[in-house]
């Protein structure tokens, strides 16, 4: 028992091992000048989309719901926390209080979000649960691509039609223009401050999974009948589940909206596909692992950048790989494989000659 | 007075009458068999003990408390635990964390305790671990904590179940059909951990069962559901040369 408490402990220390020696390696890496230009401007995304497979997997492995709306509680964490910054770049001087206030404010909206949607989502499951998910998500994107809001000295203004309806003073400043999303944002993410962010996600999930409500969530997921059966309570559960999951995806979001100048509700970049995108990432990691998950973003990102010299074929060799994978990975003979030269299995030939 | 004391019970799907005047009175301590033919409401009456469905008429009185169209979470907690007949395990965690999740409700901390690993949370999780070690060791699975409970053979699968359902810490035990798919050895032995459950527990159970051999061997008393209704009650012995009951059910 205790050895297995260890073994857990064990586990994750490795996960949070692998992300800093990450970051430590792109650190010196970059200090020496060895990174070029367009490597360093894929770091931040890769730690925004680890978050992302980590936050979907919590909802997906974990809770064990299929949703496909989760760019859209990135969308929102995005927009809130930029709204926020915007607001507050003269109030609040300080770079890092006011883009940590932000990544807070992002994660709430979102949490809000997760919150409303895991309301009517409860009632259902399976792929009624993806299709109400997946609407989500687009309403979020084409809500946010009519909304206005502007700021003079009365306050907030918020229109759904068009920047002159704010009715504003000619002094005010219009923040959120419509389909143009919000430009001008400081830009304060940087590839530190995302791992950070991704270290604070695993240390949440990866907590929440150990504790006493993880056994809850995993229970229902495992067996929803007998789980009520033995007194748990599903609803509570799965909105903790949801909620969680979306505060998560807004910090995400938060990273997001401050690693580019211009924030746009766009289908490109928080539509269907990057949710669906985020579920190959949970996937291909492992359902349920969570450090797989952040292994599969992280090539799955970089692969595709990789290939862009190859223009026309790199979608291609992108999904070749991803079949490959899929079908490779738990065949017999790739398992046999993993089996005779896992390094665990190493390790413990090495201890136990020494041991003889 | 009785442990569980049910008057009156009946519930109606659409036009169908499953369950009509179900009365039973089971003593604390008791092992009492609840037998009949296929679709004779058996599994249904469980799902009423247990809030499942809510009873169209009738009361429910366990232990004194009445419980009658609780939720099955409240009725979870008044104390009635069971397990189902197509085995229901937590399949993708470990047998310990199985009957850990039993426990939830024994025990509690925070979310953030959770999350910060805090003293409490320390203190309870020991607790827990000692708990679940223990049932574990009642019923011989120690040694599989750390096994998936899907990697278990089919008997220790239907004894974790139970070990679960012991984990919150019920007055009354509900087992449907817990010898199904057994071979008779294997029959045999579940005969005599019932048997120990109701004397290292002092649980009054309640079970659902095919096996005649089993009820026959265990059941202290009796009652015989037919197309939802009562068709005899009382001792196992007067039961089963009960000639209604032969006709109905067993067979000449």
């Amino acid at each position: 028992m205790g050895k297995k408490l260890n073994k857990t402990a064990k586990s994750n220390a490795v996960t949070y091992g692998m992300v800093v020696a990450a970051w430590a390696v792109m650190m010196v890496l970059q200090s020496q000048g060895m990174v070029s230009n367009s490597i360093s401007g894929l770091l931040v995304p890769v730690c925004i989309y680890s978050i992302m497979a980590v936050s979907l997997n919590l909802t997906v492995g974990i809770l064990g719901d299929l949703s496909l709306g989760h760019a859209g509680f990135m969308c929102v964490g995005a927009f809130a926390s930029a709204l926020f910054t915007n607001l507050t770049v003269e109030a609040i001087p300080a770079t890092w209080l006011r883009f940590t206030l932000a990544i807070l404010v992002g994660a709430a909206v979102a949490a809000v979000f997760g919150f409303l949607i895991a309301i009517p989502v409860l009632r259902l499951s399976g792929d009624y649960l993806a299709i109400v998910t997946l609407a989500f998500g687009e309403i979020i994107k084409n809500f946010l691509n009519i909304l206005y809001v502007g700021k003079d000295s009365h306050g907030l203004h918020v229109s759904i039609k068009d920047s002159m309806s704010l009715g504003m003073e000619p002094d005010g400043v219009v923040i959120i223009k419509g389909p143009q999303g919000i430009t001008g944002t400081s830009r304060d993410a940087t590839f530190t401050i995302g791992i950070i962010l991704l270290l604070i996600a695993l240390f949440i999930v990866l907590r929440l999974i150990q504790s006493r409500d993880g056994r809850a969530i995993k229970a229902i997921r495992d067996n929803r009948i007998a789980a009520e059966s033995i007194g748990i309570h599903i609803t509570k559960y799965k909105l903790m589940a949801f909620t969680i999951s979306a505060a998560i995806a807004g910090m995400g979001g938060a990273l997001y909206a401050h690693n580019y100048s211009s924030l746009a509700a766009t289908s490109a970049k928080f539509g269907y596909n990057m949710s669906i995108m985020f579920l190959v990432y949970v996937v291909l990691g492992g359902i349920g692992n969570i450090r797989g998950s952040v292994i599969a973003a992280t090539i799955l990102y970089i692969l595709p950048e990789m290939l862009r010299s190859m223009q026309k074929y790199r979608m291609l060799i992108y999904a070749i790989v991803l079949i490959a994978v899929m079908l490779f990975s738990w065949s017999p003979a790739a398992q046999q494989f993993r089996e005779r030269y896992s390094l665990k299995r190493l390790f413990k030939k090495n201890t136990e000659k020494e041991d003889a | 007075m009785a442990m569980l004391e049910v008057k009156n019970l009946g519930i109606s799907f659409g036009g169908l009458r499953a369950v009509n005047g179900f009365d039973i009175k089971i003593e604390k301590g008791e092992l009492y068999g609840l037998i009949g033919p296929n679709g004779a409401g058996k599994t249904t009456v469980f799902n009423l003990l247990t809030g499942v469905y809510k009873p169209d008429t009738g009361s429910v009185v366990l232990d004194g408390t009445e419980i009658t169209g609780k939720s099955t979470i409240e009725i979870s907690k008044a104390g009635i635990a069971r397990t189902f007949q197509n085995i229901r395990l937590f399949k993708d965690m470990s047998v310990l964390d199985n009957v850990k999740a039993g426990l939830h409700n024994k025990h509690e901390y925070s979310f953030l305790a959770g999350i910060f690993h805090t003293p409490s949370y320390q203190k309870v999780e020991k607790q827990m671990n000692e708990q679940a070690m223990e049932l574990l060791r009642v019923f011989e699975l120690e040694e599989e904590a750390d096994t998936l409970a899907s990697n278990l053979p089919y008997g220790k699968q239907r004894k974790l179940e139970i070990a679960r359902a012991m984990a919150t810490e019920p007055k009354l035990l509900l087992l449907d059909e817990p010898a199904a798919g057994m071979n008779p050895n294997e029959t045999q032995a579940l005969m005599d951990m019932i048997r120990f459950v109701r004397d290292h527990f002092n649980m009054t159970v309640l079970l659902i069962e095919h096996d005649m051999r089993l009820v026959s061997g265990i059941c202290e008393e009796l009652t015989v559901l037919n197309f939802g209704e009562v068709l005899a009650q009382g001792k196992t012995s007067d039961v089963l040369h009960n000639p209604q009951v032969i006709t109905a059910y067993l067979g000449e």
